[in-house]
């Protein structure tokens, strides 16, 4: 692919452009050399993407970045006592691992079962020849067509490898915590790999806290393997960031034979979000389901996007997603199924919700399904609309008082989606979250 | 006690109430009957306060306070409660996390208590068992996936819990089999005692056989057109609404 010379640049396109010409010192084994070069060149050809590119016609990243920030590099120790104090005020976790701007600290992570699960910086292995591990960080082919997964497969450093043994069945949770520090204004690039061995159980707790009120651009990826019979369990929780944040986080999932992937994510907004999801079934009777709440306000922009890609038969995937969008917030929900020609009974539903809160509030939907098998089961719907006013009097008729009627009803709307999250005491601590969201929210 | 005088009320712009007077007396029951589009679910509504209906003239006295001006759950904090006729279904809220906001959000605006979260699981074990309803009912979000006795049995049971002075049940027997309102009725006489006053609305005779009223009211476009004892009803069950209705033109 060669770069439009035609393209005026912009001032982050070419920051990004010295910053990789600089980068010399990241070539490894030509592998990842090639995945890096394959990416940048993808970049340049793409550009940051605005409204002109179909799949962010919705989320004006351009705008949203500027002249863009400069590249963050390892955290320093302000900044990894800062996260290590917002860490200690989680709930407590038998097997955590701690990223600070990306980067993987050892120091600040503990694991259990250490001879099941393997965690390695993804840096070292790179360093190393690793090539099973570099055609696994290459994530799906349907992501080959987005700048930002590719500015991500470029600059990718810090992250963490990890892998689960073939069999193992996790008693407790993994957690991934995701710090961005309050330092100076930067760009954060990171991406890690979860590689769940055959028939391996695992649960995963994916947190991002944003700390701070500067301006980051987080370009953050995590790529997810479910081997043959794996079942992965995954709920990410966002707390809300500061209004100049730019978050893009793409998760790609890949599922083999038999594989078991739900995933649940709780997003609190702040700033300019985007979670894009590339998922691809591999082989046959795997199961996905995605799904989750965004809660946004004041001037958020939220999206998630995701593309599920039904390359063979006999799988099944549900997408069902809820947005509250309140003041004068932006919501963004694009889906995208693609049912391969040979992906016969397929079975595929795809739901989105919206309740517009403020007069300004926006939601943009776009459900699309391009299915080129005959024999399949596919649906999509999405709806966009108030508060109901007929559950709205039912509630005050029993004598609850009107803002209240509404929070209660929010609440059960936001928590419908956390139905799959059959961790009690997490599920409940994503209900509380959204208790305090609505409590911010009716307070004068 | 609650007394309705020449109650006039709007929805759209259009007068659906016209001029309606009703008393209903402590420990009363009062059955108000009438053919489809008379106004009777909308007396209902225009009484517990629902958004949209617009009252024009007259006046809604409950246990001697005139309540028009009062929201729905002010209207509810001072003892009033409508059964729905189709409850409505709240999604992502279990039965158990509604009871307890809307029983003590009431108890708050009558500065009570609220219960503990024990005394509160007691309250609703029992009123709970009396009415049949099973444990795992109150754990699934409220009336989502219900069948319609599963419903209205819910509506019984948070009106045992809310113990209303004065209690509105509109059409409670709509979509019920025999056994279904069979429960639903012995759950309503359960709460009958000389103090609690009871307006049942319905359609056709039968749900009176199992809830018997001490009067029966007709009503016909918009107002009571006749006034009588439970032998109205049986009247009615045999020659139609056409005679009554005749005298509302």
């Amino acid at each position: 692919m060669a770069p439009d010379v035609t393209r005026k640049t912009t001032k982050a396109e070419d920051a990004w452009a010295a910053a990789f010409a600089q980068a010399g010192a990241w070539t490894g084994a030509p592998q990842l050399h090639a995945l890096r070069k394959d990416g940048f060149v993808t970049f340049s050809h793409l550009g940051i993407p605005t409204r002109r590119n179909e799949a962010w016609h919705y989320s004006d990243l351009r705008a949203a970045v500027g002249d863009g920030l400069p590249l963050a590099g390892a955290p320093d120790a302000d900044a990894v006592a800062a996260a290590r104090a917002a860490v200690r005020a989680l709930p407590a976790q038998t097997a955590r691992i701690v990223f600070v701007d990306g980067f993987y600290q050892a120091a600040l992570s503990k694991l259990a079962d250490e001879s099941k699960i393997s965690v390695r910086a993804l840096d070292d292995v790179l360093a190393h020849h690793a090539p099973d591990v570099i055609t696994a960080l290459a994530g799906s082919s349907i992501a080959q067509g987005d700048a930002m997964a590719a500015l991500n497969a470029a600059f990718m450093r810090g992250g963490a490898v990890i892998d689960i043994a073939d069999g193992h069945h996790a008693a407790a949770p993994l957690e991934l915590v995701f710090v961005t520090s309050q330092g100076a204004p930067r760009a954060i690039v990171t991406r890690s790999l979860l590689r769940a061995g055959a028939g391996s159980q695992m649960q995963i707790i994916e947190r991002h806290l944003p700390l701070g009120s500067n301006a980051v651009h987080a370009n953050e990826a995590l790529v997810v393997h479910a081997a043959q019979g794996a079942q992965v369990a995954h709920v990410r929780i966002q707390t809300r960031a500061a209004g100049r944040a730019v978050f893009v986080r793409s998760f790609f999932a890949h599922m083999d034979a038999g594989a078991v992937l739900r995933s649940t994510a709780l997003t609190l907004g702040g700033g300019f979000q985007r979670q894009q999801i590339f998922a691809r079934f591999a082989s046959s009777d795997a199961n996905l389901f995605l799904g989750g709440a965004s809660l946004l306000r004041g001037k958020d922009h939220a999206d998630t996007t995701l593309v599920v890609d039904h390359a063979v038969p006999h799988c099944e995937s549900r997408e069902y997603f809820k947005q509250i969008v309140d003041e004068d917030a932006t919501g963004v929900f694009q889906g995208k199924i693609i049912v391969a020609p040979d992906a016969q009974k397929t079975n595929g539903v795809m739901k989105s919700q919206t309740i517009l809160l403020g007069a300004n509030a926006a939601m943009y939907n776009k459900p699309e399904l391009e299915i080129f098998a005959d024999d399949v089961a596919c649906g999509h719907g999405a709806t966009v609309g108030a508060l109901d006013a007929n559950q709205l009097f039912y509630a005050m008729s029993r004598g609850l008082p009107k803002a209240k009627a509404q929070a209660l009803l929010l609440e059960g709307f936001a928590g419908d989606a956390f139905d799959d999250v059959k961790d009690e005491a997490l599920r409940e601590e994503m209900m509380e979250l959204v208790r305090n969201w609505l409590a911010e929210r009716s307070a004068p | 006690m609650l007394e309705i005088r020449n109650l006039h009320a709007n929805i759209g712009g259009k007068e659906i109430i016209k001029g309606l007077s009703l008393t209903v007396k402590d420990g009363e029951v009062a059955a108000i009957m009438g053919p489809n589009g008379s106004g009777k679910s909308t007396l209902s509504y225009v009484v517990s306060g629902r958004d949209g209906y617009e009252v024009t003239d007259g006046e809604i006295i409950l246990n001697g306070e005139n309540i028009l001006e009062l929201e729905p759950n002010e209207r509810a904090a001072r003892g009033l409660f409508l059964a729905f006729q189709y409850p409505l279904e709240i999604p992502g809220v279990t039965t158990m996390t509604f009871l307890k906001a809307v029983m003590n959000a009431q108890r708050k605006a009558r500065g009570e208590a609220e219960h503990s979260t024990p005394e509160f699981m007691k309250i609703v074990r029992e009123a709970s068992g009396k009415l049949g309803v099973a444990q795992d009912m109150l754990r699934r979000a409220l009336n989502v996936g219900f069948s319609g006795g599963e419903k209205k049995r819910m509506e019984v049971l948070q009106m045992s819990l809310l113990n209303p002075s004065f209690a509105i049940l509109d059409e409670t027997d709509s979509g019920l089999d025999i056994d279904a309102l069979r429960v639903v009725a012995d759950g309503v006489n359960a709460l009958r005692d000389d103090k609690r006053g009871f307006l049942v609305i319905t359609h056709y005779q039968r749900l009176l056989d199992y809830i018997k009223p001490d009067s029966v009211h007709v009503m016909s476009a918009g107002r009571i057109v006749s006034s009588g004892g439970p032998e109205l009803a049986l009247e009615l069950e045999k020659s139609g609404y056409k005679n009554f209705t005749g005298q509302a033109a």
